[in-house]
């Protein structure tokens, strides 16, 4: 697995390496300090990017981990449940079930919602 | 000889990632004249005609195009992150293939953890994302970036459920064996839990690979072009790349969760069956590109959490009851 996963990972490194040198050797190159300006519809860049803003994103990332380790416990259960039977079937659905309770309390309380 | 140097490992990944490479590569190069073509006809015009006969030859117009335009890297950008980032996108997109079967038999490398590494390898690129939107230091790049990583991170949990569906009908994780599990037209589609879990998987990929009615990272109409404002030339063609080789991956990796894998009539090798529906997939994905208009983000990120993801833990339930009132043979 290892051996093919660094080579996949070199290949597609070389491919774009090779890929933008033969464009930097065939393509023009005449910047010019309009040119290097940042796009802001015509009027003139006022500020950079960089400064603080409203993240509404960080209670997505917390809900995602949740969510993602959720199934990260769900994938082995998955492999096995055919030799485990009901017993497990009804531990899968304690587990799920508590998530789902988790669910509806980040809905109730907004955690769902774009605007704050 | 061919085959003694093909028994080393190395070199036998080597043939493979460079065969896929140009399977992906002249797959992209379809996909955005079908793209282009669909795209006409959905909108009662013709499409490209110029170039080639009926304008077969614009993808390879505009990939000659792309390489020969002058690449611009903003002054305030923050070079090192400006450059790294299209490599993020890409090089996972590559590596997801690994474990892509074709046909018995065709596929790179397969193991028992494949389900999970497609997963965790696509994340990556999210990453690629969100370095492009900020590095690049303009303020539409920062919005798109950060609205991708929301959407993305979002969308992710419904493919993963749905993944886990099919899971816990093959239950094995590897590819191989879930395409297998499917032989004969005993396809996962035709079992109800997994319907319904190909109908999340489908919504999620769509948000996935950047598509409208879900193409907010992009929308074109408020950020210009979102993450990849500033980028020109052949950098801009990578992200292009990437995207519509995600497209087919997405594509593809339905046919084999839910659609039989390499599994259709006797006569044609399975490798072009699983081509064809994948192709068929990427149709649907285009006219629903082209139907409908895009969503808000409040609606887009509201739908993944309030629709999406309890349907989704509901199919896992569903689906586990099915494998275990079935005693554990398939359902």
């Amino acid at each position: 697995m290892l051996i093919a996963l660094i080579v996949f990972v070199a290949v597609g490194i070389l491919f774009m390496g090779a890929t933008f040198l033969l464009s930097r050797l065939l393509r023009p190159h005449r910047p010019n300090p309009v040119k290097l300006q940042s796009y802001e519809c015509g009027p003139e860049p006022f500020s950079d990017a960089w400064r603080q803003m409203n993240l509404h994103y960080y209670v997505f990332a917390i809900l995602f981990v949740l969510f993602d380790v959720e199934a990260a416990f769900l994938f082995p259960v998955a492999l096995a449940l055919g030799k485990l039977g009901w017993f497990a079937f009804f531990e899968v659905l304690l587990f799920v079930g508590l998530l789902l309770v988790g669910w509806y309390y980040a809905k109730r309380v907004g955690g769902m919602e774009w605007e704050r | 000889m061919i085959e003694q140097a093909l028994a080393n490992p190395w070199i036998r990944q080597l043939a493979n990632a460079a065969l896929l490479l140009a399977v992906i590569n002249l797959g992209v190069l379809v996909l955005i004249y079908m793209e282009r073509k669909v795209a006409g006809f959905i909108q009662s015009r013709l499409g490209p005609v110029h170039v080639g006969p009926r304008g077969w030859l614009q993808s390879v117009a505009d990939a000659l195009k792309l390489i020969l335009k002058e690449d611009i890297i903003p002054a305030p950008a923050d070079r090192f992150l400006f450059v790294l980032a299209p490599f993020f996108v890409f090089v996972p997109v590559l590596a997801v293939f690994l474990v892509l079967p074709f046909n018995a038999g065709w596929v790179a490398h397969d193991f028992s953890l494949a389900a999970l590494y497609v997963i965790a390898a696509g994340t990556v690129a999210i990453m690629g994302i969100v370095m492009a939107g900020w590095g690049t230091n303009n303020k539409y790049s920062l919005l798109g970036g950060l609205r991708s990583a929301a959407q993305l991170v979002s969308y992710e949990i419904p493919v993963v459920l749905a993944i886990l569906a099919v899971v816990f009908y093959a239950q094995s994780m590897s590819l191989v064996d879930i395409a297998e599990a499917q032989r004969g037209f005993g396809w996962f589609i035709f079992h109800p839990p997994l319907l319904v879990a190909a109908f999340v998987y489908m919504i999620g990929q769509l948000a996935e690979t950047n598509r409208t009615p879900f193409d907010l990272p992009e929308a074109e109409s408020e950020l210009v072009s979102g993450f990849h404002t500033e980028y020109s030339g052949i950098r801009f063609a990578m992200f292009f790349l990437a995207e519509f080789a995600n497209t087919f991956f997405a594509a593809a990796l339905a046919v084999v969760l839910f659609f039989g894998g390499w599994d259709g009539l006797p006569g044609l090798t399975g490798a072009l069956w699983l081509v064809a529906k994948s192709y068929v997939l990427v149709f649907v994905l285009m006219w629903i590109r082209w139907t409908l208009p895009r969503v808000r983000v409040d609606q887009l990120l509201g739908f993944a959490w309030k629709v999406l993801v309890p349907i989704g833990l509901i199919v896992v339930l569903w689906a586990a009851a099915s494998v275990v009132y079935a005693g554990g043979a398939k359902p």
